[in-house]
């Protein structure tokens, strides 16, 4: 057995994935064959051919990658409100979350070392962090809404929001839990404290740090596709509900495969500015 | 003026102890070394070594008393007090030389990064260590991690060199090398050295006078032992000396009792100020040689 475990676990995936295309396949179309007659004549009517010609309403897999090529092609055209391509609504979505999370960022590292560095702080700001933590990003909708009066922009507060808090905490604990003797070297070169903060506690902090930002963009990809769905308009988000409501099951899968696919690329990019800051001890 | 280049006058130092009230680790610590000197402080854990090694670093501060270097008080760590610390201490994310890069632009700060890394490298080849600059401290074994650590020391080219337990770490092998590279470097550049150690060997062949603390809580400096061996010691033949198992008796027999016992019978003319300063020879009988010379 020469074959490395790597090739044989990718084997084995393709393998998963065959099997779940085929069963896919098989129970979508077995579906209800004949079954037309006795069915709700409203219902029928709203799904036009799929039903009357007794095709399952659920796609199966050749619809689901067909609709995936035709969208590949042509990923952003524009033919009003409603009809945007899945380009135009991922790049809506993107832009809304990092726009959040970049804001996210540069609130939570500085008070993440703040909170690290002072145990003052770190107790006095404990409690709201504490109870401002648990809450859902989207029960901050109807706040944002109301006091900000734009839909976009409570989407990104509310990226934002979700954000802060595992940024937060990890850099203050990363902060807090830099090793003495590394201060001390500092210390005794007489190197000053935002110097100090640059070169000791940042490098030091920095893998903690990345763990959090890790974390934070995990959660604010989840968040934005609810978000999008109460605010509306674009995003991909907004494209799930409209298909939704469009009875397009074949593109709601296709979203749903494109925000996993995403939400992959966005974890991978942080993993690896995760690795590039770690350091072996 | 050199004879005093450092001077440990009096310092002390309490913390509150569990319970109400204050724990006097050590009070009324009386010490001066010359320029140039290498002293070594042996005594139990506990008795505050470590403590001292701080005040002097500038990283803690003493109760009471002050500590002057050159001159001058201490009142924080300084580039002048370069400081081994027990575990290497170096920063992980950067290589050998960036590590001692770090100390010489610290110290250097106008000067441009080629002179720094000119300089560090000059340090890194003084250990040793020439061909592994590159390498990252988890890449360097634990000898040549504390020599990094050394050069570190050496390359800000300090007035005083404090070392808390530097090679306990180490194998005896390693030890050994290491403590003849920081003797060679010391009498090559007449480097003053501070060093806490649990090694009677280690002390007797790099100390010219070592000082002996009575255990803790209020420690005091029972003595202090002026070593007989000659200047040109080696550290593979020093046991031959006729001397050497007198010291080395001497202080061994202070670290199993007398470091217990010292409090309780404390000679009336014990003068924290001025502690005894004894010198142990070979006499008639070995054990018994040591003789008052202060």
């Amino acid at each position: 057995m020469a074959v490395s475990l790597n090739l044989r676990a990718m084997l084995l995936s393709v393998l998963i994935f065959a099997a779940f295309v085929a069963v896919w396949h098989l129970a979508t179309q077995s579906g209800a064959g004949g079954a037309a007659a006795n069915i709700d004549p409203e219902y029928a009517k709203l799904m036009g051919q799929q039903v009357t010609q007794g095709k399952s309403p659920m796609p199966g897999p050749l619809d689901v990658a067909q609709t995936i090529w035709g969208h590949l092609k042509d990923p952003f055209y524009n033919k009003g409100p409603n009809d945007k391509g899945l380009g135009i609504q991922l790049a809506f979505s993107l832009a809304r979350v990092l726009t959040g999370y970049l804001l996210a960022v540069l609130v939570a590292v500085p008070l993440g070392f703040l909170i690290g560095l002072s145990p003052l702080m770190s107790k006095a700001l404990d409690p709201f962090i504490q109870v401002l933590k648990p809450i859902s990003p989207l029960a901050w909708m109807p706040l944002a809404l109301y006091t900000i009066k734009d839909s976009s922009v409570s989407a990104v507060f509310v990226i934002f929001i979700c954000s802060v808090w595992p940024m937060l905490l990890n850099t203050a604990f990363g902060v807090s839990a830099v090793r003495r003797e590394w201060v001390n070297v500092a210390r005794t070169l007489e190197v000053g404290p935002l110097k100090r903060a640059f070169t000791i506690i940042l490098p030091a902090a920095a893998p903690t740090i990345l763990t959090g930002m890790r974390i934070s963009i995990g959660i604010a990809w989840l968040v934005i596709v609810a978000a999008e769905m109460l605010v509306g308009g674009t995003g991909i988000g907004y494209f799930v509900w409209n298909e939704w409501n469009n009875l397009s099951i074949t593109n709601v899968i296709v979203a749903i495969t494109v925000i996993g696919v995403m939400g992959m690329l966005l974890d991978q990019t942080l993993a690896r500015l995760q690795r590039a800051v770690t350091y072996p001890d | 003026m050199t004879d005093r280049f450092i001077s440990i006058e009096g310092i002390a130092r309490r913390y509150p102890a569990t319970g109400g009230g204050v724990t006097t680790v050590f009070e009324d610590l009386w010490f001066s070394m010359a320029k140039g000197e290498f002293a070594c402080i042996i005594g139990h854990s506990g008795c505050g070594k470590t403590t001292v090694l701080n005040i002097l670093a500038g990283l803690d501060a003493p109760d009471d008393g002050a500590v002057i270097v050159d001159g001058r008080a201490i009142d924080g760590p300084s580039l002048d007090r370069a400081v081994i610390f027990q575990g290497h201490s170096l920063l992980p994310w950067r290589t050998a030389l960036g590590n001692v890069a770090y100390a010489v632009a610290a110290r250097h700060r106008d000067w441009p990064k080629a002179k720094v890394t000119d300089h560090a490298l000059r340090f890194i080849e003084k250990v040793g260590l020439k061909g592994s600059e590159h390498k990252k401290p988890s890449e360097l074994s634990g000898g040549m991690k504390q020599r990094v650590g050394i050069a570190r020391a050496l390359s800000i080219e300090p007035k005083i060199m404090l070392m808390d337990e530097p090679f306990s770490a180490l194998d005896a092998l390693t030890r050994g090398t290491l403590q003849d590279e920081v003797r060679r470097i010391c009498l090559e550049t007449g480097q003053t050295g501070f060093m806490i150690t649990h090694d009677v060997d280690e002390a007797i062949y790099l100390a010219d006078r070592i000082v002996l603390m009575t255990n803790g809580p209020q420690a005091m400096i029972a003595e202090i032992v002026e070593n007989p061996l000659p200047r040109d010691r080696q550290r593979t033949e020093m046991h031959h000396h006729p001397d050497f198992y007198a010291v080395r008796n001497h202080l061994i027999d202070f670290l199993v009792a007398r470091s217990k016992t010292f409090r309780d019978g404390v000679p009336a003319d014990h003068d924290r100020r001025r502690p005894p300063v004894v010198r142990p020879v070979a006499g008639p009988s070995p054990v018994a040689g040591a003789r008052k010379v202060a």
